[in-house]
């Protein structure tokens, strides 16, 4: 009954000065909905740029590397056992690139629950030929059903299909660049020289342009099969096992259990690409301080006009003390304006916030580093929106808390015998 | 029928700012139940801030004051502010109504947080005040629309809304014209005289100490006839 009585003052306070109240609401729509925009914009363009590298980029990928032995022949002997054996100048052995058993691990991985997909891959060092000139490039032979699946692979190939090269033997995807360099275009033969010196014909049916020019500068794609052939290997030669989860945060432990169990290198795309992580959280730490900003200046407005309206109301204030209103009652009083203020700006911002955003979303953004994204990219995010509200509850109830504890401690005496 | 509703003992006041000034010098008196005391003395004797103490709104004093046989000295900011809403009826000077409220609806605000009655009651309530001052047509105008005189006739139905014990006052009548003026004369006649309301009306006006039951007479922070 008597909170009731309360909200009633409350609103009546309220409504006595509409447009002053409707000033205070504005600032809080107003730092919500910039929160609201700007956290959804600046996740969105971090997702972009995250992007550019976490979807071509396998979670974990295992190899073998060139590396001396570390078990060498003296540490096995028995003789010299419990000796401190000194070599110096261990080379590495010519051993094998290819992935021991690569048929086994792959059905181990295809069993792994933890397993989104796993793409096979050959990396191969190759010159790309045209006419007189040598390019040095990479050759990679790729699965390209799962490539495209798990690596957005067909995104970027910008003309042509990526399927082609599974489907048309002997043919090649370059990048775009590459292909520009030897004046190659669709349908056009290049010769593919190995290391051994082993000379191959492809036909070129797409080009691949990733956003990064000088990647795609170097790279060329073909089959599995066909890289195969032209390295002459047999075809269990896999260098590459490319493994792609479903929690991408699992990665750095599933790699250390991946590389004592298949005795190979693995590496997890957390310690692969160190860097980009902090950048993603500088650039998400600054959006969400700027937002937080924005959300505690429309806390000081209200603050301000809180401040001002109990000034205002001093004759009410200590008539309803005169009749009977205790201190915390006309706190409650101020403190239910200060809420109903930012929850009804903070409401109407979360949703303008939301139709910005959508607008944002809707302006054409076209850039050949991204073939795949065609508007500014916006990030939908409802953790957003409920920081939003929280935070604008949480700001408005401190805004209104000093003012309502100054209303509560008025003596009516001061302002009755005042005038 | 003489019962003490309210008891001043050796009360003494000091004003601080900008040095330290008695402004009131042991105060003694009886307020009985039924009696209409007027306090009169010239500006500045201490009549006023005498009356916000005995109203409990200003607790910085010596001595001791009693409302209904109850010791006022130790109770917290809470209880004070229920004992004025539930025994103590108010009337000021200029501070009237409270502008963003209607007339019913500013008399029936301390009805409303003594919270004995339902709303409906209170209403109804409010309406026999009003109706009773013979003002009952303005119940649903706003406050703001309200001459001084009116304003002042609603806000004696406010102090009523509660049937306290006592009503006080504080210059109720300075600020009115001669026509309103004897329109709440005639209204506190009525109060002490038909309906047994006691009343405590600090005021300038010699007029009133004529229709008063009894006069208490300051000068310099003390009592000099009662």
């Amino acid at each position: 009954m008597n909170f009731k009585l309360l909200i009633s003052i409350a609103k009546s306070l309220l409504t006595a000065r509409l447009r002053q109240t409707m000033i205070a609401a504005i600032g809080v729509t107003f730092s919500i909905t910039m929160f609201i925009t700007l956290l959804s914009f600046m996740a969105g363009l971090n997702d972009m740029l995250d992007g550019l590298i976490v979807n071509r980029t396998p979670h974990i990928r295992l190899f073998n590397e060139i590396k001396p032995n570390e078990v060498q022949p003296v540490l096995i002997s028995e003789e010299y056992k419990g000796d401190y054996n000194f070599i110096h100048s261990i080379k590495s052995e010519s051993s094998r690139q290819d992935i021991y058993n690569s048929a086994a691990v792959m059905t181990a991985l295809r069993e792994d629950e933890r397993v989104l997909g796993i793409s096979p891959k050959i990396n191969a060092q190759v010159f790309y030929n045209d006419g007189i000139v040598d390019i040095t490039g990479v050759l990679n032979g790729i699965d390209a059903q799962a490539e495209k699946k798990l690596f957005h692979f067909g995104d970027y190939v910008t003309s042509g299909s990526a399927l082609d090269i599974k489907n048309i033997s002997n043919s090649i995807i370059l990048g775009k660049a590459l292909a520009e360099k030897l004046h190659a275009n669709l349908g056009d033969m290049i010769q593919v020289i190995t290391i051994k010196g082993d000379r191959f014909p492809l036909k070129l049916v797409g080009l691949y342009e990733s956003g990064l020019r000088d990647f795609d500068k170097t790279q060329g794609f073909a089959s599995i099969n066909t890289t195969q052939k032209i390295l002459g290997k047999a075809n269990n030669y896999i260098t590459d096992m490319q493994v792609k989860l479903k929690d991408i945060t699992k990665a750095p432990a599933i790699a250390k259990e991946y590389a004592a169990k298949f005795d190979t290198q693995a590496e997890d795309i957390q310690t692969a690409n160190s860097q980009f992580e902090t950048g993603s959280f500088i650039r998400t730490l600054i959006s969400y301080a700027v937002g937080i900003t924005l959300l505690i200046v429309a806390g000081f407005g209200i603050y301000n006009i809180l401040n001002m309206m109990i000034y205002e109301k001093m004759d009410t204030i200590a008539i309803l003390k005169a009749t009977g209103f205790a201190g915390r009652d006309v706190k409650t009083v101020f403190i239910l304006i200060a809420l109903s203020i930012g929850i009804a700006g903070g409401m109407l911002g979360l949703l303008l916030g939301f139709g910005l955003s959508s607008v944002i979303d809707q302006i054409p953004f076209k850039t050949a580093a991204l073939p795949t994204i065609k508007t500014y990219p916006v990030q939908y995010n409802p953790k957003f929106y409920l920081i939003g509200a929280v935070f604008s509850i949480i700001t408005t109830y401190l805004a209104g808390l000093f003012p309502a504890r100054k209303a509560s401690k008025i003596d009516p005496v001061i302002i009755i015998r005042g005038k | 029928m003489n019962t003490t509703i309210l008891e001043a003992r050796h009360i003494n006041k000091y004003f601080h700012d900008p040095v330290t000034v008695k402004v009131l010098n042991d105060i003694n008196f009886v307020i009985n139940k039924e009696e209409f005391i007027s306090v009169i003395g010239k500006s500045g004797c201490g009549k006023s801030t005498l009356l916000y103490i005995l109203s409990t709104m200003d607790t910085d004093f010596e001595g001791e004051l009693l409302i209904d046989n109850e010791m006022m000295g130790d109770k917290k900011e809470k209880e004070l502010a229920k004992i004025r809403n539930k025994k103590i009826g108010f009337i000021f000077q200029f501070h009237y109504l409270l502008n963003e409220f209607t007339v019913l609806r500013n008399v029936m605000l301390p009805g409303l947080k003594l919270a004995e009655y339902s709303e409906k009651e209170v209403e109804e309530r409010a309406m026999q005040k009003l109706t009773m001052l013979d003002i009952q047509h303005l119940a649903k105008k706003n406050a703001k629309q309200l001459s001084g005189g009116e304003k002042q006739r609603v806000a004696i139905a406010r102090a009523l809304i509660n049937d306290p014990d006592i009503i006080m006052g504080d210059e109720p009548t300075g600020n009115l014209d001669k026509k309103n003026r004897e329109i709440v004369f005639d209204i506190f006649k009525r109060l002490a005289y038909e309906y047994h309301q006691t009343l405590l009306i600090v005021t300038h006006d010699q007029e009133l100490t004529g229709i008063s039951s009894r006069t208490i007479e300051m000068e310099d922070g003390r009592i000099i006839r009662q």
